[in-house]
């Protein structure tokens, strides 16, 4: 296994535990919480192409997510800043109970 | 005994012959109008009525005198002006059915003494009919009556003349049945109809075959009309069953049809119960005009009735004193029927005590000599006649009109009597009329015109029984009225309330029709026989050498002894007597079967009751039990199919129709409740979805790229 | 495949287990915050230096205490009745198993594929000896974003005024709008 291959495996444990708790955890700060664990994965995945890939003189890849990890900060925050707003609606952040949308 | 009636053949119809069918719709159209009108505007419709008829009366004046200047410069006139109603089966020709009217002396005479009759008749009503409440309807009715009978008789298609003659038939039914509420006169008038029905029947079998056999039904078409030589040869060519020919046949339904409008036995019974009518409605209709429809209509296809004899038109005599060509078994038979006719209710009316009911027997009598003058005479015998009857008896009858209207409404003769010297003028008037009737020697037109029957009976060639019947008639007619008129105007009153004189409306139209009573003589006499001359197209001279024919001075003794052989009778058992209505007559105690017999009018009525009518309220109700239960039941069987099949219907549409598109509707509503939980309204659930289709994306975007 | 990198894994990998499968949310967030960390030692690990710190600042320092604040601001450090898990937590962990399943096998088949190491490295030389580390100074980040990058650098600046300026208001419209409009 290279270097990259272990990376990669680990970004995607990441990303899939991530998810897992996105998908499968009541409260709603715990979704971002899965969420921000999706992105860091892929952030990972990203800087170990930078390093492993060719042509790392162009910093592609470090920029990249370094713009990620930018995003994701403002995602973070108007993210939580709803699930406040949700809270104050609701009197709660548990997801099984909004279904106000339900068809 | 000079040339066969010939006309001159006709190049184009002059202008009054053109304008003859007025003469009948203007009164119908006086009719339609009154119709429309309410019950108050009881001179409006009297004005129409009796306007109208005086401009058909004008009219008729008109082309009679067209008639006579054409007869009198050697150029008769008989111009039709016929038109095609409908067509039937191929246009080639053989199928037309056409409509038309005639001008000829039989239909001028004829216009001029309906119209003329009609309107004094119209007159006498104003007054008659002053206390009614349906005055209008009266005279909206007479109307459309004096229209149908001129129709009758300006007719040039027998299709025209039926259509017509039942028109007549229809208004004799409305007027007989004029006082509807009262039980007696509805029963009456249905009678009519219902009689005269029977003989329509006939009638109508006659012109149908007349009509296939010959292909047309109108009588002058230029040489192809129905009764003209061309068309009589056809018919005496083909055979009809029992040894007849066509043409002897068809006279003998024709006749059929004429006997139920004229009163001849079996089929007179109608006429006494129709004097439940208003007494003007029996004098114009039941005395004048519509029973004498039938004895026109005889004459008007007499070249029918005589095809086979045409020397029968002639009159010419034989050594042997009888009338030369024989006859025919149609105009045998008319005669036959006539003569007993005449006999059979000259004796009945010996024995009735309602004065209408003498005067109407006397009327069905008078009908049976025309119908014998017309078989062994020809038309201008029978003709005459029937002018003459015309006025004596509409005379008689409003004579009588007038002694009920004097008498509040009494009938009964028993109940009346002195009216001499309270109604002078209704006297006078009626005895003219008695003596005219009774055929008075000379001095009156019945006596002419009588003789004229008499005389053709003389000469019959067949049988002289008709004669002696016909004597023995006119001895019973003498002997009848002398009774009634002693019993109505001499002895003394028996009555409850005096009687009174009728007014001037009333006696005027007596006098009038008086005069005529009289004065028609004159233009029947052998001396001057203008009557016949003009109608068979001949010259005609005063002479008195027409006195001198053999036999005929012995025939006017005979009938002169007879009449006063009768009236001296009659007066002998009736003049001067004042029976009480409930002592028996004199005939009665002398001969009580006899007098119970001629009472109950020999039990014609009621053999036909329990034959005729009583089959047909068997026939009625076996007619209502099918209507009901067949007929009914098939209709309530087709309803009940409807029914059930409604339900059938009902039932698939709600289970089947409603039942599976309700059923769709929910499998609809279920898959969309089922679909739409995929919409959980949880953001997870959705999430999920994603991950898997995004996974499985990548999976197919992966292997593709492996390979 | 030196040690480091497999502690730095295990680290990394624990730190993200506990953040999901804690029962205490606070805890969840403690735990997220150990796998950022994890995450920043990869980074370097990696010889991206930058990055790992810049991880260390952003995410630790200002995305776990935000999450912190908003746990705290939701009560969410109380114990949930009905239990933390969903009631179809399978089927999440069916789709996030799936998910794995196929990176999984796009990086197992795509391993023949990617730059082999060099010869078997010794023990003495560490895994950056097997392609040459990189050189990054902060001069040549500094260059390649004002340069080759400015754009999405303005972009991404605008990005954080407007999700600055919307969290400030989402938050601040429920005061006044919870007076205005019936809610619910």
């Amino acid at each position: 296994m290279t270097p990259l291959t272990g990376y990669l495996l680990v970004a995607a444990l990441l990303f899939s535990i991530g998810l897992a708790g996105a998908l499968t955890r009541r409260n709603a700060i715990l979704v971002l919480i899965g969420i921000e664990l999706m992105l860091n994965a892929a952030n990972l995945n990203l800087i170990a192409f930078w390093r492993y890939g060719p042509h790392p003189e162009l910093l592609t890849g470090m920029i990249f997510a370094i713009f990620s990890i930018a995003v994701a900060a403002a995602e973070a925050a108007v993210g939580l800043g709803l699930v406040i707003q949700i809270h104050r609606h609701a009197r709660t952040t548990d997801l099984d109970a909004i279904n106000r949308m339900k068809g | 005994m000079q040339e066969a009636i010939s006309f001159t053949p006709q190049l184009a119809a002059s202008f009054i012959a053109e304008i003859l069918w007025l003469i009948p719709a203007l009164p119908v159209a006086a009719a339609a109008v009154t119709a429309l009108l309410g019950r108050s505007r009881r001179r409006t419709s009297a004005t129409l009525a009796i306007g109208a008829l005086s401009f058909s009366l004008l009219l008729s004046l008109v082309a009679f005198a067209h008639v006579v200047s054409g007869w009198a410069h050697e150029a008769a006139v008989r111009e039709t002006v016929n038109f095609t109603w409908m067509q039937v089966g191929t246009p080639s020709g053989a199928g037309h059915v056409e409509l038309g009217w005639v001008l000829d002396p039989l239909s001028a005479v004829m216009l001029v003494m309906v119209s003329f009759v009609s309107l004094v008749i119209f007159i006498y009503s104003i007054g008659y009919m002053a206390h009614d409440g349906n005055y209008t309807r009266f005279f909206c009715f007479l109307s459309l009556f004096a229209g149908a009978m001129l129709g009758v008789v300006a007719a040039n298609s027998l299709l025209l003349l039926f259509i017509c003659w039942e028109l007549v038939g229809l208004t004799s039914y409305l007027l007989i049945g004029f006082w509807y509420e009262r039980p007696a006169a509805a029963a009456a008038a249905k009678k009519a109809f219902l009689t005269t029905r029977v003989g329509d029947v006939f009638f109508l079998l006659g012109m149908v075959w007349l009509f296939a056999q010959t292909g047309t039904l109108l009588f002058y078409n230029h040489g192809a009309g129905a009764i003209e030589p061309t068309a009589l040869a056809g018919l005496l060519a083909a055979p009809a069953a029992l040894g007849l020919t066509a043409a002897g046949a068809i006279g003998l339904l024709i006749f059929a049809g004429a006997a139920g409008k004229s009163g001849q036995f079996p089929l007179h019974v109608w006429l006494p119960d129709a004097m439940e009518g208003p007494t003007p409605v029996s004098a114009l209709i039941h005395a004048a005009t519509m029973v004498a429809a039938g004895v026109f209509l005889i004459a008007r296809v007499y070249p029918l009735m005589a095809a086979g004899a045409p020397l029968l038109a002639t009159r010419v005599l034989t050594q042997a004193g009888t009338l030369a060509g024989g006859t025919t078994t149609a105009l045998t038979v008319i005669t036959w029927v006539g003569a007993f006719t005449a006999v059979f209710a000259a004796l009945i009316a010996v024995a009735q005590n309602d004065i209408k009911r003498i005067l109407a027997y006397s009327t069905i009598s008078q009908l049976g000599y025309m119908m014998a003058g017309l078989g062994m005479g020809g038309v201008a015998v029978g003709l005459f006649h029937l002018m003459t009857h015309a006025f004596f008896k509409a005379l008689l009858f409003m004579g009588a009109g007038s002694v009920i209207h004097g008498c509040h409404g009494e009938q009964d003769v028993r109940r009346m009597g002195g009216l001499r010297s309270v109604m002078p003028l209704t006297f006078l008037t009626y005895a003219m009329g008695m003596l005219a009737l009774c055929g008075f020697p000379l001095l009156f037109s019945g006596f002419w015109s009588k003789d004229g029957i008499l005389e053709a009976a003389e000469h019959w060639s067949v049988a002289k029984t008709p004669f002696y019947m016909l004597v023995f008639g006119a001895l019973l007619t003498a002997f009848y009225m002398t009774r009634q008129v002693s019993y109505v105007f001499f002895g003394h009153w028996r009555g409850h309330k005096p009687a009174q004189e009728s007014p001037a409306v009333m006696t005027l139209p007596l006098g009038i029709l008086a005069f005529f009573a009289m004065a028609l003589g004159l233009i029947g006499t052998p001396a001057w026989p203008w009557f016949r001359a003009f109608l068979e197209n001949r010259a005609a001279g005063f002479t008195w050498r027409g006195f001198m024919e053999p036999g005929l001075l012995t025939l006017m003794a005979t009938s002169t002894a007879v009449v006063f052989l009768g009236l001296g009778l009659g007066w002998r058992l009736y003049g001067g007597l004042a029976p009480r209505p409930e002592e028996p007559d004199i005939l009665e105690k002398a001969a009580p079967w006899a007098w119970a017999g001629l009472r109950g009018r020999l039990y014609v009525d009621e053999f036909y009751g329990v034959t005729v009518v009583a089959f047909y309220r068997w026939w009625a109700r076996v007619a209502d039990w099918l209507d009901r239960r067949l007929w009914g039941g098939a209709v309530a069987g087709v309803a009940w199919l409807f029914g059930q099949w409604a339900g059938l219907s009902r039932f698939l549409d709600t289970n089947v129709v409603d039942g599976s598109f309700d059923k769709g509707c929910e499998e609809l509503s279920v898959g969309g409740g089922l679909l739409a939980r995929v919409q959980t309204g949880r953001v997870q659930t959705y999430l999920r979805i994603l991950a898997l289709a995004v996974a499985a994306l990548a999976a197919i975007l992966i292997w593709s790229s492996r390979s | 495949m030196s040690l480091i990198f497999y502690l730095l894994a295990a680290l990394t990998v624990a730190g993200g287990l506990a953040a999901v499968l804690l029962k205490n949310t606070v805890h969840c967030a403690l735990a997220l915050t150990l796998a950022f960390a994890g995450l920043a030692l990869l980074f370097l690990n990696l010889d991206a230096q930058f990055a790992g710190f810049a991880q260390i600042l952003v995410y630790i320092g200002a995305v776990a205490i935000l999450v912190v604040f908003a746990i705290l601001l939701t009560r969410g450090s109380e114990t949930p009745q009905g239990g933390v898990f969903s009631r179809s937590w399978l089927a999440g962990l069916a789709a996030a198993a799936a998910v794995f399943a196929v990176f999984a096998w796009a990086v197992a088949a795509s391993a023949p594929r990617l730059p082999r190491a060099a010869a078997p490295a010794t023990a003495a030389t560490s895994a950056s000896t097997v392609s040459p580390a990189p050189a990054v100074t902060v001069e040549q980040i500094g260059r390649a974003l004002t340069g080759r990058y400015v754009l999405p650098l303005e972009i991404v600046a605008v990005l954080l005024t407007v999700a600055l300026i919307g969290a400030v208001i989402v938050a601040m419209h429920e005061k006044t709008g919870h007076e205005k409009e019936g809610l619910e």
